[in-house]
């Protein structure tokens, strides 16, 4: 709207010039009054219970969960530190560090993973004649249609040790024994990346929908090979779809709950479920909330990566 | 047109809202999964003319989370021994003094004046059991009464086991195991129960809940089971046998009891009183597989129920077992310690 604006003021003599000043001050005044409604729901649905949770964070746990209104450093101590219950000393909190490494691991395997298979799902229906790309992308959200639990299910009756995978695989004589794979880190790995595909593939496709193929053409003219142009051309260009996908795949599977839940079996914990334990058994809500804010401020550094990033790209073209 | 877009607007509205009023004759009860015997409630619903709902949960701990900060509509709830005490002292029951309710003659003398609840001025009896071993017997023929099958166990177990994710139990049973006594603050025994649990995790297959599917469907050979549904997995699967462990093992009672916030309070005072009645305990164990507290209820209590070793304990275990008491919060903080550790 402002570049209009600017030619109007600029054609426009002074005596409309005044008019019009006061109109776009009545005007903006009306959008403040309308932005409004939404800015108070903002502020009580969005800022206001975080604000509840940072209060927390430096509160006293109570005995029996919930906490004490006692100021108190301890939720955060406990986020990086842990006081050996048996002599007292401190040192790092291992079980947080391998829990908080183990996240961050396995969120950037389901990233990597649903990349490499996004990637040549998003091309190939780009490139399909544009009448039929619509059908190929309303299949890609079907499985948003189902419960996410119930997919969840879904993919331990696959992976078990008596599931359909290994059956299959006994009954072709390819293995003798189950491979197990339902409880572990892998299991979590494949259910993330399967629960957050699709959520790669529409960035990735709006922007290779927009590629001029017309460069990749003159890429094979000037003898470019296949890895040539992929590298060179079409990967660049898509970049800002690229990183959109990866950040929207990267930060769900990072704060994880239900996939590590069902498909970890308990024992490998994930950030979650480690936040969910001190709210719930471990009754100590200041450290649940301690941990929250950190997942928070991970989550903050990796959007702020890619907003830098998109920016570099646009002072890059200008 | 726009008129009828508003009226049909207004109708929906009035559906909305009207659904959230609570009119007379509910009963909104809040208790563990898979654990309420609908032949019980059918009973309830006909006799007093009253509509109940069930809502689920599956831990003591996400009851008292939800229910802590109100509004969550409920009017019954069941919490286990280890935890009563503490709704009680948060203030979060009204005192029904179901120990002078009509049908309280029918309570056992043992059930009466329990630890965690002397006088029974709030709760009334549901249920109570074991914390034991669940085996499918198809795949491992060894004995099956000792928690070493969980800490310390045989070669072809390893990777074949589950251990529900009940801190207080897993941890008393390890107490037990190293021969401490229930909610031990002995750093020693501690010490020495914190290096078996890591060690043991090694050959832990999962720590997770669904025990019956796992156990059924040969996923896992043995797993930290509770008695009567160890019973109803043996229903589904007859291989599968349940353990007591000779080294000790927890005991515990489901406990009835009303909210302080209740929108029901007379139907569910009704209810409480309906359960002490002989022949509805009996329903409730009929479906749950759990021995109840109430005298005469045996007469209802279907025959293969009065039999079972998962139902009545043997009398060479009898002795191992015990009731825990909530632990003290400073020694609830090193058990989470611990079960963090075990977690990671």
């Amino acid at each position: 709207m402002s570049p209009d604006h600017k030619d109007t003021l600029v054609k426009s003599s002074t005596r409309h010039t005044r008019a019009f000043k006061a109109s776009r001050k009545r005007q903006l005044q009306n959008n403040l009054l309308l932005c409004v409604p939404a800015l108070l729901v903002l502020a009580l649905a969005a800022v206001g219970p975080l604000l509840i949770v940072l209060v927390y964070t430096f509160l006293e746990a109570g005995p029996y969960g919930g906490v004490v209104w006692q100021w108190s450093f301890e939720g955060w101590f406990e986020v990086f530190l842990k006081r050996d219950i048996f002599d007292g000393t401190v040192s790092i909190a291992d079980a947080h560090l391998s829990i908080f490494w183990r996240s961050f691991k396995l969120s950037i395997q389901s990233t990597l993973l649903a990349l490499v298979l996004g990637f040549p799902t998003a091309y190939f229906i780009a490139t399909r004649p544009a009448a039929t790309r619509n059908l190929w992308l309303f299949l890609i959200t079907i499985p948003f249609w189902t419960n996410l639990l119930i997919r969840t299910f879904a993919i331990m009756q696959l992976i078990r040790d008596q599931g359909i995978l290994n059956t299959l695989l006994i009954g072709f004589g390819v293995i003798d024994t189950p491979i197990e794979m339902l409880y572990t880190e892998f299991s979590i790995m494949l259910g993330m990346t399967y629960v957050y595909l699709p959520l790669m593939v529409l960035p990735l496709y709006a922007s290779i929908e927009k590629l001029d193929f017309r460069l990749v053409e003159a890429a094979y003219d000037l003898y470019a090979g296949r890895l040539k142009v992929l590298f060179r051309i079409i990967v660049p260009l898509v970049k800002p779809g690229i990183v959109a996908g990866c950040i929207l795949v990267f930060i769900p599977s990072l704060g994880a709950y239900v996939t590590p839940r069902v498909l970890g079996g308990g024992k490998n914990l994930m950030l979650g479920n480690l936040i969910e334990l001190q709210f719930g058994q471990g009754r100590n809500w200041p450290l649940g909330a301690a941990l929250s804010i950190t997942l928070l401020c991970v989550v903050m550094i990796s959007l702020l990566f890619y907003v830098r990033s998109t920016q570099r790209k646009e002072a890059d073209r200008g | 047109m726009n008129n009828l877009i508003f009226r049909f607007l207004s109708v929906v509205f009035a559906c909305l809202f009207a659904s959230a009023v609570h009119g007379a004759g509910e009963l909104h009860i809040f208790n563990w999964g898979d654990y309420t015997s609908p032949e019980l409630v059918e009973k309830f619903e006909n006799e007093h003319d009253v509509k109940v709902t069930i809502t689920d949960y599956d831990s003591n701990e996400t009851a008292l989370a939800k229910v802590r900060p109100g509004g969550h509509g409920f009017d019954v709830v069941v919490p286990t021994s280890t935890h009563l005490p503490i709704w009680i002292e948060e203030g979060l029951l009204l005192e029904t003094r179901p120990d002078q309710m009509e049908n309280f003659q029918h309570v056992s003398e043992q059930w009466r004046n329990p630890d965690w609840e002397p006088g029974r001025r709030y709760s009334v009896p549901w249920v109570w059991g074991s914390s034991g071993i669940s085996v499918n017997t198809s795949m491992y023929d060894g004995d099956i009464n000792t928690s070493k099958l969980f800490f310390d166990p045989p070669q072809e177990l390893a990777g074949k086991i589950n251990i529900v994710p009940e801190m207080g139990d897993v941890i008393h049973m390890a107490i037990f195991y190293e021969g401490g006594d229930s909610c031990t603050s002995d750093k020693e025994v501690l010490k020495r129960v914190r290096d078996l649990l890591v060690n043991a995790k090694a050959n832990w297959k999962s720590i997770d809940y669904g025990t019956k599917e796992k156990l059924v469907s040969g996923d896992v050979a043995v797993s930290m089971n509770w008695n009567g549904y160890s019973m109803r997995a043996r229903t589904e699967n007859p291989d599968i046998r349940y353990g007591y462990a000779v080294e000790g093992y927890p005991l515990w009672m489901d406990n009835v009891v009303v909210l302080k916030d209740a929108q029901n309070v007379e139907n569910a005072k009704m209810f409480q009183n309906f359960l002490m009645a002989p022949e509805n305990a009996a329903l409730i164990s009929n479906f749950a597989n759990y021995a109840n507290a109430i005298d005469g209820s045996e007469a209802y209590m279907l025959e293969e129920l009065r039999t079972a070793t998962e139902v009545m304990i043997p009398a060479e275990f009898q002795g191992s077992g015990q009731f825990i008491p909530p632990c003290p919060p400073d020694v609830q903080q090193m058990y989470t310690a611990i079960w963090t550790e075990l977690q990671k």
